[in-house]
């Protein structure tokens, strides 16, 4: 029996995954190669901020506190945050932006796939809204992989470099610790191990259709759940909550 | 060559189970003249659609002396939904109802199944190619058939940007979800 404690833990850590990507994401705003990707970019930034917003929202609603959904995402630290590492990395360049997005959204499609079956009604109804946007950001994000990998000398090599730093950032995504275990045998959350074989064979048929190289797993970087970070996160957050910082409760 | 618009074949589409359901709790709401009052509610950046016609306004109901009217957001980040909430709540308020609650409803999620036979019509008119799960894709202005997509985004959350080949006019397409 998982108990409101436990369930509020698990919904804010999808919160975090979904604010922090979102907001690198939106980063790109008017910062995009070309207008339609700058659009493209914004729409899928706003996809993972609203998805934030519901994860939140209900996190609010399980704590019953007072807190609403800005509470978690302007007025908590680095360490209260429970986001997975591959999320908070700085945006890079557009190669690696696309190589993150296209490694998220295999695993978040699969996600949510699962996650739609959730005994937990609310956490359903959110990952069937998800899955459906995860879809189509799935198929963007492996053109690019595809027209960057066998582009050009100079976008190949970037976006293997791309794929190259983030790997070891991956294997945190199939790691289940206590919360998740207890979580998956509630049949509330998702036994993300088991979906790390299909995801591997996905990625790899996709890098190779694009003539890129699956890196070796010789290094491994993990901590997010545990809210140790890596230092891109702090910087993020100071830009992100400054405004809440400097003026609490402000409003637009 | 450019296809005369009034040649155009009708869109023939089926009702789907969901819109008969919604067709059928409008019809037999005790809250009639409420949803004709909401009717005037307009997505805003597609201001020829109504919240009903978007398939958005699930159900208005009365529980108590209170009204409760539920929504169903199209896409979770989209700015609209927060404008259309508060266009709800600006239009039920002129109208001289005070004890109010907006409710938001997340399963079943969204679909563009939802869109009214209407609202199809409407957004054509409009400019935009309605969403269409299997058969081509139409030009809005011309009706031609190919077309090329330019971009999967276009300047709203739910549109995509194509370009008619024959007539050459970009055009946003309701993508099908």
């Amino acid at each position: 029996m998982i108990d409101k404690q436990q369930l509020k833990e698990f919904v804010l850590r999808l919160g975090d995954d979904s604010l922090v990507l979102g907001h690198r994401l939106s980063q790109w705003s008017s910062n995009g190669p070309f207008l339609e990707e700058d659009l493209a970019l914004t729409n899928v930034a706003l996809d993972y901020v609203g998805r934030a917003r519901m994860f939140y929202g209900y996190t609010a609603e399980i704590a019953a506190d007072g807190s609403t959904e800005d509470s978690y995402a302007y007025n908590r630290d680095c360490r209260d945050f429970t986001n997975l590492l591959i999320h908070e990395l700085p945006r890079g360049d557009f190669a690696f932006t696309m190589a993150r997005q296209y490694l998220v959204d295999e695993f978040n499609l699969a996600y949510m796939e699962r996650l739609k079956l959730s005994r937990d009604k609310t956490l359903a109804a959110i990952a069937e809204k998800a899955y459906k946007e995860d879809l189509y950001h799935l198929r963007r994000s492996t053109s690019w992989i595809l027209r960057l990998g066998d582009g050009t000398t100079e976008s190949h090599d970037r976006l293997q470099n791309a794929i190259d730093d983030l790997w070891g950032y991956t294997t945190e995504l199939f790691e289940m610790d206590e919360l998740d275990q207890e979580m998956s045998k509630a049949n509330v959350g998702v036994d993300v191990a088991s979906l790390q074989p299909e995801w591997i064979r996905q990625v790899t048929a996709t890098l190779s259709k694009a003539t890129l190289t699956v890196p070796a797993d010789d290094w491994v970087v993990t901590g997010g759940r545990k809210g140790i970070h890596t230092e891109a996160l702090g910087h993020m957050l100071s830009d992100m909550q400054f405004l809440q910082r400097a003026y609490p409760g402000q409003q637009w | 060559m450019v296809t005369n618009r009034s040649a155009c074949n009708p869109e023939i589409s089926l009702l789907t189970a969901e819109n008969h359901e919604r067709n059928g709790r409008r019809k037999n709401s005790d809250c009639g003249p409420l949803w004709d009052l909401l009717d005037a509610v307009k997505d805003p950046e597609i201001p020829v659609l109504s919240l009903w016609d978007l398939g958005i306004l699930q159900d208005i109901t009365q529980i108590d002396a209170a009204i409760v009217v539920t929504i169903t957001p199209t896409y979770s980040g989209c700015p609209a939904m927060q404008v259309m909430t508060e266009d709800i709540a600006a239009t039920l308020r002129q109208a001289g109802y005070d004890n109010f609650r907006i409710s938001t409803r997340l399963a079943p999620a969204w679909t563009t199944d939802w869109l009214s036979e209407l609202g199809r019509q409407q957004l054509r008119l409009y400019g935009i190619a309605p969403p269409r799960k299997e058969k081509p894709i139409h030009c809005p202005r011309c009706d031609a058939t190919d077309i090329r997509l330019i971009s999967q985004f276009g300047s709203t959350p739910c549109k995509a940007l194509y370009q008619c080949r024959n007539c050459a006019e970009p055009f946003d397409y309701f993508k099908p979800i």
